[in-house]
């Protein structure tokens, strides 16, 4: 199994080295655009968030899987895990605050020890909604995942999962060996328990990201082709695909350039800029927090360690709702993911 | 000089043509632009038809900007490969299909 760019001393496992990338070069010599130059003429900049409404919490870097465009640089060798204590805080700010859904990710969330825990707990906090981004192959990789499906059933867990394609090929490229094998084995265990069919009310949603240095299609017409295929060849259902596209840090970033793809990339990204996704950029309504209780404006920026900014508080024991809405989102070159084309989310397009 | 008479680069100046006629390049983009919606056809199907036209005209410009359109519609590798036979057997029919012209003439021309 290959290994994460931290375990192999690679100079991007490196924060700060990714940042200067994404600062310098084809940026620093005009070429082209800071996200900032192009957001300013918007009266966009500084990126401010319209209210709290979703609070993100990585449990850990620990994953199953090694897949090649992961931004998390997750790994079965990442040790970093979010404590039983963390994750006592964060139920906190749950049950003080309005934020209405909890949205779990890693790593493989599932195998942080406090998983079951966390997400019994949080449902008693009253909170809306939970979601769990699941890798699909955990729940075959061990006989204590199996009753996964189960699980997330009893606790109307809302199950979002990577399937990056409909054939193994593509799959199996971007994920790993038997990664698509695996994945269709577990959506028909989800599907066994309810998961994805119509009227049971237990929301499974597939996410695509492209494989390789392009950018992703047509959401719509994807899920489409995504729902005839999954359907006519494995018989699985599901709700909606959300299409994201890579962002260039961490291993994709590194894949970019060690591909000589990373000029061109970025400018596909700046070309199809689209001034109407930046209203809907998930920082202006997430907060990202990560194992150590850190609070970052994404997922992204809290793996180039950008935390929020410093004047609303940066760690979850000093969280202020007050503060938090009226911070200035931290913003970088790699931005310009989450607002090509339809834009980018968590939960797919956004334009 | 230029080295080649291709070069990537320029792909992306294509709207510059206005530069020089900007009326017919507008009919040319907004017709350009309708063509591809969806209609009949799927976007997906058009752009596999647009791919293998590209090969047909051999322009690399195309090409390029084709297969970096499938694979954002999640056109499979085999069947962007296919389209590209399609493409050939068209031509190479074409060329072939001239043969009965040429066999005619050997006709006429032979005692
Ligand atoms: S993309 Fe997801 S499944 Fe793949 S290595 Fe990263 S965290 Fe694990
Ligand atoms: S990368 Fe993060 S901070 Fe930048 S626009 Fe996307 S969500 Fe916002």
């Amino acid at each position: 199994m290959p290994k994460s760019l931290q375990a192999q001393h690679h100079n991007l496992a490196d924060k700060a080295t990714q940042l200067k990338i994404l600062s310098n070069g084809i940026f620093a010599d005009g070429q082209l655009p800071t996200f900032k130059e192009k957001i300013e003429p918007l009266n966009e900049y500084p990126l401010k968030p319209t209210s709290i409404e979703i609070f993100q919490v990585n449990v850990g870097y620990m994953c199953n899987q090694v897949c090649k465009h992961c931004h998390v640089d997750a790994g079965p060798d990442r040790k970093e895990i979010m404590t039983r204590e963390t994750m006592q805080q964060c139920l906190d700010i749950l049950r003080k605050t309005k934020i209405h859904t909890l949205d779990l990710t890693g790593g493989a969330p599932e195998m942080n020890p406090d998983f079951r825990w966390f997400v019994e707990e949080a449902n008693k906090t009253g909170v809306e909604e939970i979601i769990v981004r699941s890798n699909l192959t955990i729940i075959l990789a061990n006989p204590k995942y199996h009753d996964l499906p189960e699980f997330f059933k009893k606790n109307k867990v809302r199950v979002v999962s990577s399937l990056p394609f409909y054939q193994a090929d593509k799959t199996d490229r971007q994920r790993g060996e038997g990664v698509f094998d695996k994945s269709i084995e577990a959506l028909k265990m989800l599907n066994a328990v309810g998961y994805g069919k119509a009227g049971s009310g237990l929301n499974l949603d597939l996410v695509y990201n492209p494989s390789g240095a392009f950018l992703p299609g047509d959401q719509a017409g994807l899920e489409r082709e995504f729902k005839k295929e999954l359907k006519e060849h494995f018989d699985i259902d599901f709700n909606s695909l959300f299409t994201i596209t890579n962002i260039p840090i961490s291993r994709f970033l590194e894949f970019l350039i060690r591909t000589e793809n990373y000029e061109d990339y970025m400018d596909s990204l700046v070309s199809a800029f689209n001034p109407a996704a930046v209203k809907g950029v998930m920082c202006r309504n997430t907060i990202s927090v990560d194992y150590d209780g850190h609070m970052y404006d994404c997922d992204f920026n809290q793996m180039l360690g950008l935390k929020v900014d410093k004047k609303a508080g940066q760690h979850i024991s000093e969280f202020d709702l007050e503060k938090l809405e009226n911070r200035n989102i931290i913003i970088n070159q790699h931005c310009y993911g989450c607002t090509a084309g339809a834009g980018s989310s968590c939960q797919g397009t956004v334009a | 000089m230029e080295k080649t008479y291709y070069n990537p680069a320029d792909l992306k100046k294509f709207g510059d043509i206005a530069d020089f006629e900007p009326e017919l390049a507008k009919k040319f983009f907004d017709y350009y632009n309708d063509v591809f919606k969806e209609g009949a056809l799927t976007a997906r199907e058009k752009a596999l038809i647009a791919l293998a036209v590209s090969h047909t005209v051999q322009c690399p410009y195309c090409i390029d900007a084709y297969t970096a359109g499938t694979m954002e519609m999640g056109v499979t590798e085999k069947q962007m490969m296919e389209a590209v036979h399609v493409a050939a057997a068209i031509r190479g029919g074409a060329s072939l299909v001239h043969g009965v012209q040429m066999m005619n003439k050997v006709k006429k021309l032979s005692m």
